[in-house]
């Protein structure tokens, strides 16, 4: 096990360098970075000043090799707008995204599994055609307009929920169940589908025929049967996941990583831009590796022991 | 299509009956014709806009600010779905927006295919070394949230039709180089394959004229449904102020400032987020029936 994990967090490294090289070419090709750290009147020596001290002024390859090694000690350079590291910044929202993340699949979760096992328990019924259509309908939704339909009815119209910043838990409802509903129907449709795959298993039908309850085949033969594809696509989903916080996050004003770095384009403040896409694509690369260790524990047959 | 097939796989040999298969599976399949309507109705509202609008989407009326659409109450008859904040007519608006859509969600997918295809390609036939650096090139864009990447390479190069047309394009081909690379490597070793290599035929020859067609309908697949992710995100950006920028009238850009006036006039907010849904509904209905149609092996339920 633990030599897998090992193996499986060296590999995150040549990821992460491809992730840099990434990172390095949109900021270059985005025009001269100088532009933004100097007034507009500057003069051209000033300018030159300034290109010196941020070490522009040396070949691309060079200066790709020394972003490298600041990346590596976790030095993405200071923030333009909050003269400041922008490493520091980006941690700090960090705890207020994952807030709003883990409440989110909580409410994803909730909504998906029901009315997975019920569409996949009644299938071809009314009812599942309507779940369906509906879940196929959430998908279609762009989540901000969703948010801002939340906003209109229980903010504006009924008066119910606060509708932006931070405060107590009733200012997580509307932004956690925004994404919440954003990824709810990727989830649905799969266990939906992976659970009629499953009812027609023969170890289905044993476990009818020597009278279990259905009760117990439904919940503890089929559905953690269900659950390692369920839980692939879960960990697919926290990428389209923090990606949505973005713009959930702007629409609530929540503040998060992901408005931050919105923010940040706005600005164009490269070295928070920078840090926050990498730290995202950083939880997202470990998401996928908790995820393949879990098939371990929901799955005996597939262990990952030392050979 | 039918003819390529013919081509490709001698021992399938009944493009006809496939296509009356696919004839018979639109009519059994009625959501399938809801999608099909719904994208029909959308291009041609996007060809025949200046047709079809009741009024200029641009023009500017002061005295008719912020008016709620006709059939509701302190409606105006003229406006069947209100004007904003600027006595624009929002239906006209609405009618016209759908062009930025359309070219945004047909070029972007259109980039993405050509990309992605070349790139899974490549990737699964020659193998080796390059399908390592390729495969790896894959999961590191993978991990990076969508739109994220596009809203920085975007807010770096600067918003504009062209540049989001390009960048969307340029980040949305990740899943279909790993489609086709996964398709790839499971048709590279069926017979005909290696009997078209047997005989001398290039590399390339191959990709293009055996492993291509045979992986035709999983890019049309995924092809459609990207289209619907490419307008949803369009409009994120262009509601984010990072896309497509005012005089240009866009769903996502109307939205934005639908929202400034909700607690007035909700209409505004509304409506744009209606169309953005249906034309992404109907790509995902399409794309769905299309996925049952074209591919029996990924049929569901």
């Amino acid at each position: 096990m633990s030599r897998y994990i090992t193996t499986r967090i060296v590999l995150l490294i040549p990821s992460l360098f491809g992730l840099s090289l990434i990172l390095f070419i949109l900021m270059r090709v985005g025009g001269d970075p100088v532009a933004n750290l100097v007034r507009p009147e500057a003069s051209p020596e000033e300018i030159a000043t300034v290109r010196a001290a941020y070490g522009f002024d040396r070949p691309l390859h060079e200066q790709y090799l020394t972003s490298i090694g600041r990346i590596m000690v976790g030095d993405f350079g200071d923030s333009v707008r909050f003269r400041s590291p922008a490493m520091p910044l980006v941690v700090e929202r960090l705890p207020a995204t994952l807030q709003l993340s883990v409440v989110a699949i909580m409410i994803a979760l909730l909504l998906a599994i029901p009315i997975g096992l019920i569409s996949a328990l009644y299938q071809n019924s009314a009812l599942d055609v309507t779940l369906t259509l509906s879940s196929t309908l959430g998908r279609a939704m762009p989540n901000f307009w969703l948010g801002i339909m939340l906003i209109l009815l229980f903010g504006v119209q009924l008066r119910w929920l606060p509708i932006s910043g931070t405060g107590d838990w009733s200012n997580l409802v509307l932004p956690a169940t925004t994404l919440g509903i954003g990824i709810a129907p990727t989830l649905t449709r799969l266990l939906r589908s992976s659970m009629i795959e499953v009812l027609r298993r023969e170890y289905v039908v044993t476990a009818r025929a020597k009278g279990l309850k259905e009760r117990v085949v439904v919940l503890r033969h089929a559905l953690r049967n269900s659950l390692i594809p369920f839980v692939t696509i879960l960990g697919l989903q926290v990428a389209w996941l923090l990606g949505g916080a973005v713009i959930v996050e702007e629409v609530f004003a929540w503040p998060g990583m992901g408005r931050l770095i919105y923010r940040s384009v706005q600005v164009r403040d490269l070295a928070v831009v920078q840090a926050g896409v990498f730290i995202f694509a950083l939880i997202v690369m470990v998401a996928n590796l908790l995820v393949d260790l879990s098939y371990a524990l929901l799955d005996p047959r597939i262990s990952y022991r030392d050979k | 299509m039918s003819t390529t097939e013919v081509v490709s796989n001698p021992l399938k040999m009944r493009p006809r009956s496939a296509r009356q298969a696919w004839a018979r599976s639109l009519q059994r399949n009625s959501v399938g014709v809801i999608g099909l309507a719904i994208v029909t109705a959308v291009l041609v509202m996007a060809v025949t806009a200046p047709l079809i609008a009741p009024h200029d989407p641009a023009k500017l009326n002061v005295r008719a600010r912020l008016l709620a659409p006709s059939w509701a109450t302190r409606g105006d008859s003229k406006y069947l779905l209100g004007t904003d904040q600027l006595g624009r007519d929002v239906l006209s608006r609405l009618i016209f927006g759908s062009r930025v859509s359309v070219i945004v969600g047909g070029l972007g997918v259109a980039i993405s295919v050509v990309v992605g295809v070349t790139i899974g390609l490549v990737s699964g036939y020659m193998g080796g070394r390059i399908d390592n650096i390729l495969s790896r090139a894959v999961d590191t864009f993978m991990a990076i949230p969508f739109i994220i990447l596009a809203l920085a390479a975007v807010g770096f190069l600067g918003p504009s039709l062209i540049n989001l047309i390009i960048v969307l394009g340029l980040t949305g081909w990740v899943t279909f180089a790993r489609v086709v690379r996964g398709e790839v490597l499971s048709v590279k070793r069926l017979e005909y394959v290696i009997a078209a290599r047997t005989i001398g035929q290039t590399g390339w020859r191959i990709a293009l004229f055996h492993v291509l067609p045979n992986v035709a309908a999983s890019i049309i697949v995924l092809a459609t449904l990207q289209i619907a992710t490419v307008i949803i995100a369009e409009s994120s950006l262009s509601f984010l102020g990072m896309g497509v920028q005012p005089p240009t009238i866009t769903w996502g850009v109307m939205l934005s400032e639908g929202r400034n006036h909700l607690a007035t006039s909700w209409w505004l907010a509304t409506f744009p987020g209606v169309m953005i849904s249906l034309t992404a509904l109907g790509c995902i209905l399409l794309g769905d029936w299309l996925r049952d149609a074209l591919d029996p092996r990924l049929r569901q339920g």
